[in-house]
């Protein structure tokens, strides 16, 4: 569904993201991790069609983005990680705004808006503008601004940033829904509990590149970590040793 | 720890700068000097011609000066006051460095000082760069010797302190009885209102009229009003008194004395306000402005005249009605927006054509021509408030647009003629207008409402492409888009334009002119057809190129 074929990105003689190479079948939850600054949000905004990229091409379900933009785009819902929306919209005006976007209106969108604010318990806040709105009501917004087309695939930005317990909960639950039904998900994020449980496969990005991919089982293998946690994983292949060494001077 | 507060402020301001001259800034910056350097000769020219006049009237030639000096500052010292209250909103209440500097160990004192140098410095630079060419003027006709700028300098700087200090006083105690957003909305409203207020005022009063002693009963009369000050309460009069004293004599060194103390006493007495209010009016500041709107008659006026568009362009066009309705600092600078219309069309009927016997055909004819590049430079001015922005206002939302299947060309559609539609109509109404109070002839009534037109169209697309190509993505009052380089780079090239319009359009207008006043008919021939040919082109390609262009460089954005 998602494919990178040597996906590159280059400001000046920096290199951000380096010949990424990556395929996410339909129906799969891909997670994507890395340290601060190794790449991830790149890939992501480059894959959303907002950053184009230096070298190397996109496919999202069979469409090139950037020879058939529109229709690629079509297929997807992108969840930023910072929440910048319109202030003076309402919330049931900015979704059907997105919809506008997609070229979808009428009876079914209304509908729509009214089950995911209702969903995302933001019907109460419907008639209200943005600017009022904290900063996990307007991620929860953001999301339901991504599915009111019915996406193909999603890509998201660090979606639990924000979000209250129950919402986090029931963000979770609708990922799983949408890759069961044979939507594609391919999300970066930090917290690594959440990666190892809900990610059918993992990426771990440094420095512009892959360095490792696949099940957690198959990373630990390729790594030769033995039953270590992914957090382990993860901190070997990134240079955990500076993790360790900031303990160090903080517990000094 | 003063400067500690000022720090990161000035090393930005010292980055971009460099910055600017490393990236291939040198030609902006030579730009902006240039057209700096032009204004200043401007107002440096129009002064020193009157105060030269003025020199030369006998016995109340220093009164009127002095008269002139003291209107000027007063004016100055309104709209510093105005725009302190306003700007200091933002950096007391709404500047983002304030979690910051709050949560960490900052004395008041320090803070507050840091915050009023923050004020005056945004809100006075302006008036501090137009006193300049004034006060120069002043200089050079009085022989106010080397020593002169130093006197303007320390009888004007108390003029900067003030207002900064009782605007930055009326904000917090405003922001403790309303929300900082609500209080933002309704200075928005005042600030504009007032302004708009003072101008329609000053047009009304005709202080040029002091100029014209010829209207008064007798000389002494004239003397008397010119002699007595303003308010003696007011420190515009104290500078005045001081400057003119300077030039012309007597010098009074208690003019200085009063402005210095009282400017210092005004700081002391502002920072013990601030020590009072200001921690309740900051947790008050805090608190969003709850408001429910309903769009829906947004939506049953613009659904039906859309109803032919794709849905994308027609959710565009609502949404930025919507936005544009409900940000209290773009619409209510339609409130100044009336009174530049209502002062145009005054001054148009105040013209004195029609005092004679006999119309003055020709000169009917020359004004009305004339007033075409008038129009335009008007509809140029209002483009840069509110089509030139339009871009760089989806800035943070640019994520949201250029992930979804919006066509940028629709975007550029929807932008394009929600600012032209609005902008043609007052276009037409004026040109209709000054027309009719002109007694313009047919010809002429067609050539301008033609031209109006086409300059329109040229004029909106130049904003939009302009806006597109000087993107000021990080702004967050649109208010402050217009006043930047590409804003400034907009105002110059429509300026070239109208110049253009104007100069070829004259052989026709010259021809017609002719044959009419040997009563000829109007003489269709190969220069008339020619020249309206070259506008139209001019004007088509001064839209094509524009948009093109814009939509090209929209393409390459990233986010």
């Amino acid at each position: 569904m998602i494919r990178l074929e040597g996906l590159t990105k280059a400001y000046g003689s920096f290199v951000a993201v380096d010949r990424i190479d990556l395929h996410v079948p339909r129906g799969e939850l891909f997670g994507f991790l890395g340290p601060n600054g190794a790449g991830k949000t790149t890939t992501l905004r480059m894959i959303a069609g907002i950053l184009r990229p230096s070298a190397g091409r996109i496919w999202l379900g069979g469409d090139d983005l950037i020879a058939a933009p529109m229709a690629a785009k079509r297929r997807l819902g992108f969840i930023p990680d910072r929440p910048f929306v319109y202030e003076k919209l309402t919330g049931a005006e900015f979704l059907r705004f997105v919809a506008g976007l997609y070229g979808q209106d009428g009876a079914t969108i209304e509908r729509r808006i009214d089950e995911l604010l209702e969903l995302f318990e933001l019907s109460v806040w419907k008639d209200e503008l943005v600017e009022s709105y904290s900063h996990g009501m307007r991620q929860k917004l953001i999301i339901s601004s991504a599915l009111i087309h019915r996406p193909e695939c999603i890509v998201v930005d660090e979606p639990m940033v924000g979000l209250d317990p129950k919402a986090a909960r029931l963000l979770k639950e609708i990922f799983r829904h949408f890759v069961e039904h044979g939507g594609t998900i391919l999300m970066s994020t930090h917290t690594l509990e959440i990666a190892e449980a809900m990610c059918d496969r993992i990426a771990i990005i440094q420095n512009g590149k892959i360095v490792a991919s696949g099940t957690v089982d198959e990373m630990r293998e390729q790594s030769a970590v033995g039953d270590a946690s992914l957090e382990e994983l993860f901190l070997k292949l990134t240079g955990g040793e500076t993790a360790r060494e900031l303990a160090k001077v903080l517990g000094d | 720890m003063l400067s500690l507060i000022l720090y990161p402020k000035w090393r930005t301001a010292l980055t971009r700068l460099r910055q600017e001259r490393g990236g291939g800034g040198g030609g902006k910056i030579l730009i902006v000097a240039g057209v700096g350097l032009i204004f200043w000769t401007f107002v440096f020219g129009v002064l020193y011609r009157v105060l030269r006049y003025f020199r030369g009237v006998e016995d109340i030639g220093p009164f009127l000066a002095g008269k002139l000096l003291g209107v000027l500052l007063l004016s100055f010292l309104s709209i510093l006051l105005l725009s302190n209250v306003i700007t200091a909103l933002s950096s007391f209440f709404l500047a983002k460095d304030l979690d910051l500097l709050v949560s960490a160990p900052v004395d008041w004192l320090d803070l507050y000082l840091a915050k009023l140098g923050e004020t005056l410095l945004h809100s006075s630079w302006m008036v501090a760069l137009m006193a300049v060419p004034i006060l120069s003027a002043y200089g050079v006709i009085y022989d106010g010797g080397w020593l002169f700028p130093l006197h303007a300098l320390v009888a004007v700087f108390p003029l900067l302190v003030l207002p900064a200090v009782v605007g930055s006083t009326i904000t917090l105690i405003l922001v403790n009885v309303f929300p900082a957003r609500r209080t933002r909305d309704l200075l928005s409203v005042i600030a504009v209102g007032a302004a708009g207020g003072v101008v329609l005022l000053f047009r009304i009063i005709r202080p040029e009229q002091l100029a014209r002693p010829e209207g008064f009963n007798n000389l002494l009369d004239f003397i008397t009003v010119l002699r007595t000050p303003t308010s003696p309460f007011l420190p515009s009069e104290w500078a005045t008194k001081s400057i003119m004293g300077g030039l012309v004599g007597p010098f009074d060194p208690f003019q200085l004395v009063l402005l210095w103390t009282t400017a210092a006493a005004f700081v002391v007495l502002g920072a013990a306000v601030h020590d009072r209010l200001y921690p309740k009016g900051f947790t008050k500041s805090q608190e969003g402005a709850e408001r429910f709107v309903h769009g829906w008659i947004w939506r049953m006026v613009l659904d039906p005249v859309l109803r032919r568009v794709t849905v994308a362009k027609r959710e565009f066009v609502i949404k930025d009605v919507k936005l544009f309705f409900r940000d209290t600092t773009q619409w209510s600078q339609l409130i100044l927006l009336g009174v530049l219309v209502v002062i145009y069309l005054f001054n148009i009927r105040a013209l004195p054509l029609f005092r004679g016997e006999q119309v003055p055909f020709v000169l009917v004819t020359v004004v009305s021509f004339l007033n075409l590049g008038l129009a335009g430079f008007v509809l140029a001015s209002i483009a840069a408030r509110f089509v030139f922005p339009a871009i760089s206002l989806e800035g943070r939302q640019m994520w949201l647009l250029r992930s979804s299947p919006l066509d940028l060309k629709a975007l550029l559609w929807s932008k394009y003629w929600t600012g032209t539609v609005p902008l043609l109509i007052l276009a037409l109404v004026i040109t209709i207008f000054t027309n009719v109070i002109l007694k313009a002839s047919p010809f002429m009534m067609g050539v301008s409402i033609g031209t109006i037109i086409l300059l329109t169209l040229a004029i909106s697309a130049m904003a939009l492409g302009f806006g597109a190509l000087y993107p000021q993505f990080e702004t967050e009052n649109a208010a402050q888009i217009p006043t930047s380089f590409g804003g400034l780079v907009f105002m110059m090239t429509t300026v070239a334009l109208l110049g253009v319009v104007i100069v070829i359009e004259a052989m026709p207008v010259y021809g017609y002119l002719r044959a009419a006043f040997r009563g000829l008919p109007i003489p269709v021939n190969a220069t008339m057809v020619g020249a309206f040919a070259a506008v139209v082109a001019v004007c088509v390609t001064a839209t094509v190129v524009p948009l093109r262009v814009g939509l090209k460089r929209m393409e390459e954005f990233e986010f």
